[in-house]
């Protein structure tokens, strides 16, 4: 496989590749955005049994 | 028939351990399918006779577009049956879907946008397919800042449910716009009743591409539900074990 044919596009190398750059971004946004929403919410559940814990000792 | 195995699904610390262990098996799978079809898509698949190597941008667009949909029809349907039948893990599956459909919709309109500048000679046109597309990005937005705007989740629930519903009438009319007026976008050329109007060597990663993109909303989804659910099982005596 010739690569730098390969990276041209056949001339169409800037909207391709802006299109599937595009697309790796928004995919890890959205496993960055899901991991800190579920992260955030077992921290805040830790803290509320730790919170709960020393109040009933 | 006995709906006992419903309610026990139904039941937040059931579902919590459920998307837990379900979540990584989406993640691994979407991630082998995604590289798959990216590597089938941009190297394997031949050119396109009329528009080169710039109908590669195809397996991107297509999918997120499909998936905006998708992701609209799965939230107004959780939307509903937390509205109908009060359940409250609905509600909390409904919000889940939002910010990740509103991603999709976004990559749609980027992705569509970057293509229709050599293919169209412009970058946006107010056509019934691009509006309505981007009406779809207004309402996930919309349901987003309406919940945030409800300091009582159960309202928050109710409310937002309203808008998910009605905002579904724009998911059939995004489909059929392309038939129903006139538009610079092409017709379907997979999703129709007659045979997909697209040689089957391009139309295998795509479809490879569509799978690995809702095996992805899958783990996300799991993800944002199991954060959900914590945030409102507040003081259940099983967070203890959970957290």
């Amino acid at each position: 496989m010739d690569l730098q044919k390969f990276f041209e596009m056949g001339g169409y190398a800037v909207y391709v590749w802006t299109s599937y750059g595009l697309t790796a971004l928004v995919l890890l946004w959205n496993w960055w955005a899901a991991r800190r929403s579920e992260a955030e919410a077992q921290t805040a559940a830790k803290r509320r049994n730790e919170l709960a814990l020393e109040r009933s000792s | 028939m006995s709906w006992t195995w419903f309610h026990k699904l139904a039941s937040p610390p059931h579902a919590y351990r459920i998307l837990g262990t379900i979540a990584p098996w989406f993640g691994w799978a979407s991630l082998a399918l995604i590289l798959l079809a990216t590597w089938w898509g941009l190297v394997k698949a031949p050119a396109d006779y009329q528009q080169g190597d710039g109908f590669r941008i195809l397996y991107v667009h297509a999918p997120s577009a499909w998936m905006s949909m998708f992701t609209y029809v799965v939230m107004a349907v959780a939307a509903g049956v937390g509205l109908i039948w009060r359940i409250k893990l609905a509600h909390a599956a409904a919000a889940a879907c939002a910010p990740i459909g509103a991603s999709f919709t976004f990559l749609a309109l980027a992705t569509g946008s970057i293509w229709g500048k050599p293919m169209w000679g412009t970058w946006w046109v107010w056509d019934a397919r691009l509006t309505s597309e981007l009406l779809l990005l207004f309402l996930y937005l919309g349901y987003m800042a309406l919940r945030a705007s409800f300091d009582d989740p159960q309202r928050a629930d109710r409310a937002s449910a309203v808008l998910a519903l009605v905002g579904v009438i724009n998911v059939p009319i995004i489909h059929y716009s392309v038939e129903w007026w006139s538009t610079l976008h092409q017709p379907a050329s997979v999703t129709k009743f007659d045979k997909p109007s697209i040689d089957l060597a391009m139309l295998i990663p795509l479809f490879i591409m569509i799978v690995g993109f809702q095996l992805y909303f899958g783990w996300a989804v799991s993800r944002r539900l199991r954060g959900e659910i914590l945030r409102r099982e507040r003081n259940a005596n099983w967070l203890k074990e959970a957290a």
